[in-house]
């Protein structure tokens, strides 16, 4: 049986099993029915050296195309500094469990601590849970949570500027949690404010779901919403993109109650769609109507100060069927992620990051609409470091071009819209790359026809 | 040995009711609370809400356990005790002085359906 | 782990003025953000630090060692299967060709990606006896979560609309009736025996028409096997419900029995337990679903398919329960996973089973004169005490698992299962040596004996940590959640 993972002799084995009163191993599973028992060879290949999963896996990366992003859509590609990538690797945080013993968990309970602490600076709330699966579940989690909230209501409104792939997550959730969703109209880009007056006004809402920056990436501007909310007893729920909130204005200035979102975007490695780490912030107010784990500070015998997980009798663990979640994990080493992420751009990095993001995205939108062959989807409004854009050109094949010339160009959203993100790591040679290949694809036609039929 | 008021009426959940004309009191017991340890928080329903024999009004947390609270009768909430809110251990230190809500029976005849304090002693073997 | 404790925030280390990355020149300068609408934007930059890099570093190294791991040392904590988490894992999940890749990028630049996801849920069918998976869950519980809302479009499908009960035995993880819950389903309780096993008698009568199926743990949480499993499924079946596998303790099956086999319709594994993914301090963590023959159309959106030209493809079925996550779920948990089964090879994953079986029985039989052992018989791959044999002195199981601390040793899973009040459940996992199992062994008696000799040095542990036990009353009656509170609170 020596294996690298197996350090049992048989002499071990022998003596165990006397001190068990049994003969073989097979004995310890007297206790399963015979005709349960999987007899036969698992169908899966035999056990490989770590030289060929090395080379197995280099093959399949081969697979895989590199390519320049200036897509976003719900996942970012900034950079992420060599110290983030190199602590998280640290064993004494990766390979442990969740901090419930707090006396050789403070590692992992401080920087969950400075976690929330930094998603509340962030957002402007007074308060943020350990963190969660990620920005949609997030967004799902906030709606359970108006729901419990006001207790005999089971609407929801949320935005069609909301980021689809949110939506989709957050009508499954409500589809079997037994909560109707109604979508505001977006016009232009940007909420409807009559449709919201007109549905807040049935006094049946319990939540109202909008995003900053929206799935255009546009600023909307939601002075007022938050009166109408409470005005009509609903709470405010704000999607926002984390890396943006460094500069935009806040949920806590716009009077949300709750602030929900994705951190990938401070950190986290797109990884093609996981792990990242969804944030929840709130007020005070309502910290017991929050899902997911809180670390909270206290002292321990000796009067140190300490950190410890807390308010845990609101938890699936205790409450069962009554807790305010299921959810039992955090996913702490994103969050960990994203809090190594803050303490190196601080508050200057941040806001850095979005500027080289904005002067980007706003020369490239600039360059695009000047060709002739581009309009901004929603001219005149604001936005930060993502846009739409308006073309009679078939996006399909744009994509399919930028791809063999190592460019994602972006996500089409529309048969003739499509919309593209910048980030600091895009260099301004590789936007005027992008700019020309967008706006002329196939300059010597003849010769490339063939290589795009090859790749349909 | 868990304190009992006579004169009291215990349910099998552990809460009592104080009547007072047509009001009861509803609190835990001494032994309830002592079951669940230094309470934490006390989670209570707001006036006008209407309470039923047998269904859940709110629940007591202690660090480690969370316990719903079950209505002993029906009514209306006309008070909440809001000192549990800056101080929930008022339980720990008297169960029975600090009850948590105040409400207007609406059918005195549940209250037959309750314990008093010899049989409640029995059932918690006391 | 040091004993010192490092106990700064970041926060206290920051200092005007100092900072800890570097970026390019803006190159498009000539547009500046200055220009978006001022009643957009933020008033006051976020309180964040202003520290260097190298202070950074030495912080979050510092704050590791106040930390414990699997690997710094014995992890028995039970239902959590500590195992081992192998380094070429980290080293795949880090691998550069699949951590740049966008989840939407165009079909046809992914296609290794999409092999791994595709290839791992197949291994998993295999592993499972089961049709299809999904990778899509982030965590055991949305794993859950995905499943039951799989066992209710199975019959919503069939225009069933009144099947909302779901039965759980008493002693099942609370994460079962949580997931219940929030799939709008009502939680039915089913007793346990004395034995530990359910009770088949007390689950007759709850089986009617309104029994959307039944979830069940086997091995169950007090680590025994339920014998009777193939009657259970038997009877739900009978009565119109499916069978729900919480996969939780799937560890000592490997190599012995598979879930699909023994009547079970829906399934989640949890690829941190059994797949030897970290757990990174809570998550992320994977909770692949697999289904049966006949359910796969309900599995959520998207899915990965693959074409009899063996091209790999995301597709989105229109029967299916809906969208659960946003892409694909945790993908770099997926590579380690992966690279987990590949190193194993069918001819070593036969033997997890048995051998984290072994250890643990080794373990319950080594211990049962100092500790009090409820239900006896052989355990798979983990077991519950009882606490102390003598309770005597007062020493409970917290007091046991605070003791343990000072010895090295991370506590087990203790007030778990509620089914007794001491309950102290340990589960080894196969990587463990004996002399690691005797080692343990040892400080469990010594423990016990002190617990008699001098109970308040044990009801008072641990002294050897970098912290001593923590005022987790006072947390919970003042919650102080962020440095902002910290610093008004001067604590």
């Amino acid at each position: 049986m020596a294996y690298k993972f197996f350090p049992h002799t048989d002499e071990d084995i022998r003596s165990m099993l006397n001190t068990c009163g049994a003969k073989s191993i097979d004995d310890l599973y007297s206790d399963v029915p015979s005709e349960l028992v999987f007899k036969e060879d698992y169908d899966l290949p035999e056990a490989m050296s770590e030289i060929e999963i090395r080379q197995y896996f280099d093959y399949l990366g081969e697979q895989n195309t590199k390519l320049t992003c200036f897509m976003g859509a719900g996942c970012y590609d900034h950079y992420s500094p060599s110290v983030v990538n190199d602590i998280v690797r640290r064993s004494e945080f990766l390979t442990s469990y969740t901090p419930y013993q707090a006396e050789i968990s403070q590692g992992t309970l401080q920087y969950i601590f400075e976690y929330q602490s930094m998603m509340a600076e962030l957002t402007g709330m007074e308060v943020s849970n350990a963190s969660m699966y990620d920005g949609c579940t997030a967004t799902a989690e906030a709606m359970m949570m108006a729901v419990a909230n006001a207790k005999k209501r089971n609407k929801v409104l949320i935005s069609e500027t909301v980021n689809p792939i949110v939506i989709r997550v957050v009508e499954t959730y409500a589809k079997f949690h037994g909560v109707v969703v109604e979508k505001i109209a977006a016009e232009g880009g940007v909420t409807s404010r009559a449709d919201f007056e007109a549905k807040i006004a049935n006094d049946d809402v319990a939540g109202v779901i909008v995003a900053t920056p929206n799935f255009y990436g546009i600023l909307e501007d939601y002075t007022g919403w938050a009166d109408l909310c409470h005005e009509h007893k609903a709470l405010l729920i704000m999607n926002c993109v984390a890396s943006a909130l460094g500069v935009i204005k806040t949920p806590a200035e716009w009077g949300a109650d709750v602030a929900v979102g994705d951190g990938q975007s401070l950190g986290i490695p797109m990884n093609f769609g996981g792990p990242y780490v969804g944030f929840l912030c709130t007020s005070k107010k309502l910290i017991r109507k929050m899902p997911g784990r809180i670390v909270g500070a206290t002292k321990d015998a000796d009067g140190k100060r300490t950190f410890v997980l807390t308010l845990q009798a609101r938890e699936q663990h205790i409450r069962r069927e009554k807790a305010t979640s299921n959810i039992c994990s955090n996913e702490s080493l994103m969050a960990l992620y994203v809090t190594i992420y803050m303490s190196l751009m601080g508050k200057k990095g941040l806001r850095e990051v979005n500027e080289l993001g904005y002067s980007g995205a706003h020369y490239l939108a600039e360059k695009l609409v000047k060709s002739g062959k581009f309009e901004l989807a929603f001219p005149d409004k604001p936005f930060l470091n993502e846009f739409a854009v308006k073309t009679t050109q078939d996006i399909d094949m744009l994509q399919t071009i930028g791809a063999l010339e190592g460019f994602n160009v972006g996500l089409k959203i529309a048969d003739d819209t499509m919309l593209i993100c910048v980030t600091e790591q895009r260099t301004k040679d590789e936007i005027d790359d992008l700019a020309d290949l967008l706006i002329d694809p196939l300059p010597e036609e003849a010769e490339n026809e063939e290589t795009i039929e090859e790749t349909v | 040995m868990s304190k009992i008021i006579d004169g009291l009426y215990y349910s099998e959940s552990h809460e009592y009711v104080r009547v007072d004309g047509e009001f009861g009191y509803i609190g835990i017991t001494d032994y309830a609370q002592h079951e669940l340890g230094n309470v934490v928080y006390v989670d209570m329903p707001e006036v006008d809400d209407e309470v039923a024999a047998g269904e859940e009004f709110g629940a007591v947390e202690s660090v480690k356990a969370a316990s719903d609270l079950m209505s002993p009768v029906s009514g209306t909430v006309v008070e909440v005790n809001e000192a549990l809110e800056d101080e929930p251990g008022l339980i720990n230190k008297d169960a029975f002085e600090n009850w948590i809500i105040k409400v207007e029976l609406s059918d005195k005849g549940e209250l037959d359906d309750l314990m008093d304090a010899e049989a409640y002693k029995a059932m918690i073997g006391e | 782990m040091n004993n010192a404790y490092y106990g700064k925030l970041i926060f206290e280390l920051s200092k005007e003025g100092r900072c800890g990355y570097s970026l390019p020149e803006n190159e498009c300068a000539d547009y500046k953000m200055q220009a978006l609408p001022a009643n957009l934007m933020r008033a006051e930059a976020p309180a964040l630090p202003e520290v260097d890099e190298l202070t950074v570093v030495r912080h979050y190294t510092n704050m590791s060692n106040n930390n414990f791991g699997v690997d710094t040392g014995f992890y028995p904590l039970g239902s959590c299967t500590m195992k081992y988490n192998p380094k070429i894992n980290e080293d795949m999940a880090a691998h550069p060709a699949f951590t740049g890749l966008h989840p939407l990028q165009p079909m046809g630049t992914v296609d290794g990606a999409l092999e791994v996801y595709y290839n791992l849920q197949m291994s998993l069918a295999e592993l499972a006896g089961m049709s299809e998976f999904t990778l899509n869950p982030f965590a055991g519980a949305h794993g859950e979560l995905t499943g039951l809302m799989i066992i209710r479009s199975y019959h919503m499908s069939r225009g069933d609309e009144k099947r909302v009960k779901i039965i759980v035995p008493d002693s099942a993880h609370g994460t079962n009736p949580a997931s219940a819950a929030v799939c709008g389903l009502q939680v039915v309780v089913v007793k346990s025996r004395p034995d530990g096993t359910v009770d088949v008698e007390d689950l007759k009568p709850l089986l009617d028409d309104t029994i959307a199926g039944m979830m069940m743990t086997n091995p169950n949480t007090l680590g025994i096997f339920e014998h009777n499993i193939a009657e259970i499924a038997k009877l739900v079946h009978e009565a119109g419900g499916l069978m729900y596998y919480d996969g939780a303790n799937l560890n000592p099956m490997l190599g012995k029995v598979r879930p699909g086999d023994i009547g079970f319709d829906v399934m989640h594994i949890n690829l941190h337990k059994t797949f030897s993914t970290p757990h990174g301090g809570g998550g992320p963590g994977s909770g692949p679903v697999g289904v049966r023959k006949g359910l796969e159309q309900f599995l959520p959106n998207p899915r990965v398919v693959k074409d009899d030209m063996d091209h790999f493809f995301i597709e989105d079925g229109e029967q299916s329960l809906g969208y659960i996550s946003g892409f694909l779920g945790n993908f770099a948990v997926m590579m380690r996973a992966y690279t987990y089964i590949l190193t194993l090879g069918y001819n070593n994953i036969k033997n997890v089973g048995p051998l984290a079986t072994l250890n643990a029985n080794y373990i319950k039989e080594s211990l049962k004169d100092c500790y009090e052992l409820p239900i006896g018989g052989v355990c798979k791959h983990e077991f519950v005490f009882d606490g102390l044999k003598d309770k005597s002195t007062g020493v409970t199981t917290l007091d046991v698992a605070k003791r343990l601390l000072d010895y090295g040793f991370h506590s087990p899973t203790i007030y778990f299962p509620l089914l007794f009040h001491e309950a102290l459940m340990i589960e080894p996992t196969e990587n463990e040596s004996k002399e690691t199992l005797d080692g343990f062994i040892e400080v469990m008696k010594t423990i016990a004996r002190e617990a008699k000799e001098d109970p308040e040095m044990v009801k008072s542990a641990p002294h050897n940590t970098p912290v001593r036990r923590l005022d987790d009353t006072q947390a919970a009656l003042h919650p102080i959640v962020t440095y902002r509170e910290l610093q008004a609170e001067a604590l």
